[in-house]
């Protein structure tokens, strides 16, 4: 395997094997979504069909919410005793430690996730079992594209005081694009619709915007790293 | 042969100029205690030096190949929530180290630690935390080292610890540039100088015999104050 992918397997296996032992974002992060799935259950009173109307855009709001929290760690946690200045001296390439990074966060956030799709299907009875393939799809597509926007942001604001502000701030307006197609797309399939025609259009816009973001962040990120 | 080159470094933070036109260079096999009071900018050109800053203005130029600088600053560098070993291990693989457990196994010998090398960082004394840092950067043996204040706050037994492997990278051909305010323990091993005043290099040349007998006597003969 290329040094550089090495790296970033590397990186990604130490995030997940400290996040493990400490639990301090993912614990906080489902905690969060469990409570908002809750909440929002009994604050509106929806017949079936409207709760089938906004599951698409409930859905997420919780995990967009979610995910800031997984991904304001990403950098933030290898300030203490300086790791990111070892990180960055070293050989590594500065898009394989992001790299890393993101997919570390992209595994935390996709458990959530598992972990708070059936409970929202639960609490707002939601079949979403129906159409389990093509919401995987859409989520594994949705996730990748708040986790490499958020680790990058994550980066950029890791020396900030307020970074926990400063994040979502940032991160939000950027994913205005990708959560207009998770919605739309989440929507279509809770209410039985297949992924084709005018549906399959939201595919296309999580794949492009996965791709430039992608593609934009390993390009940026030895400049955000090294100031 | 040079292994590290600065010229006419300036670092700005704001409007305050850290650097001001500093210009360093380090022979190979060389260690140059860079010296200077607190403020002076030894930090700052040691983190452009390992690339951890850019320079506002100037030219940083290193001799090494791919994976050959060491770095140990204030922070000690290490996870506190893995093992001595998962840290060696995940800095072997960053640092492109062939075999990255026999060096891990190595270099926790060789710092004391072998006996915890399954205990988290975390739980470690802070002598022994100071000594698996020291333990990550000489993992690699890099072609140089770059130090910044190395000596502060460690324990005896890390002082030593620390001294025995920059003389053994030293006579290995290793280039060592380390910031210090402890003249006495730089001295014993430092061959050249540099003096760092407000910025600029104020002085700069093999170490001589009066630095070792007297540490104020730099900063009297080539310091502002002197």
């Amino acid at each position: 395997m290329p040094h550089g992918l090495a790296t970033a397997f590397a990186i990604a296996r130490k995030d997940l094997r400290t996040e493990l032992r400490t639990k301090e974002s993912i614990n906080a992060s489902a905690s969060f979504a469990l409570v908002i799935l809750v909440l929002f259950s009994f604050a509106f009173n929806l017949e079936r069909d409207e709760f089938y109307a906004i599951s698409g855009g409930l859905l997420w709001l919780v995990y967009s919410f979610a995910g800031a929290l997984i991904v304001n760690r990403s950098f933030s946690r290898e300030l203490p005793n300086d790791c990111l200045d070892v990180l960055v001296a070293s050989p590594a390439p500065g898009w394989a430690i992001f790299l890393g990074k993101a997919m570390a966060a992209f595994v935390l956030l996709t458990i959530v996730e598992a972990i708070s799709l059936p409970i929202f299907g639960l609490f707002y009875n939601i079949h979403w079992m129906d159409s389990a393939g093509p919401l995987v799809i859409i989520i594994l597509l949705a996730t990748w594209g708040i986790t490499i926007v958020g680790a990058a942001f994550s980066a950029v604001i890791v020396n900030v005081r307020l970074r926990e502000l400063m994040l979502p701030v940032l991160l939000y307006p950027i994913l205005i694009p990708l959560l207009i197609a998770a919605m739309g797309s989440t929507t279509a399939l809770l209410s039985g619709e297949p992924l084709t025609g005018d549906n399959f259009s939201y595919v296309r816009q999580l794949i492009g915007f996965d791709a430039m973001y992608t593609a934009l962040a390993l390009y940026m990120i030895e400049f955000i790293l090294v100031m | 042969m040079l292994a590290v080159e600065a010229d006419r470094i300036w670092k700005y933070f704001g409007d305050y100029p850290a650097l001001r036109g500093a210009s360093l260079e380090v022979e190979k096999g060389s260690c140059l205690a860079l010296l200077g009071r607190n403020g002076a900018g030894k930090t700052t050109m040691l983190r452009i030096l390992a690339n951890l800053s850019r320079p506002t203005k100037g030219e940083i130029k290193t001799h090494v190949g791919k994976g050959g600088i060491g770095y140990l600053g204030h922070g000690i560098g290490v996870y506190d929530d893995l093992s001595a070993m998962e840290n060696l291990l995940l800095f072997g693989e960053l640092m492109g180290v062939t075999d990255p457990k026999q060096a891990a196994v190595e270099a926790l010998e060789r710092v004391g630690l072998t006996r915890v090398k399954d205990g988290l960082a975390r739980e470690f004394s802070r002598g022994m935390r100071q000594r698996l840092a020291v333990a990550r950067a000489f993992l690699h043996r890099p072609e140089i080292l770059l130090l910044d204040e190395p000596f502060t706050s460690l324990d005896d037994r890390a002082i030593a610890v620390l001294q025995s492997l920059l003389k053994d990278a030293l006579n290995s051909g290793a280039t060592i540039v380390m910031s210090t305010h402890q003249i006495r323990e730089a001295m014993e091993l430092a061959t050249h100088v540099a003096l760092l005043e407000r910025g600029k290099i104020a002085h700069t040349g093999p170490q001589t015999p009066e630095m070792l007998l007297d540490p104020g006597w730099l900063y009297r003969t080539y310091g502002e104050a002197g």
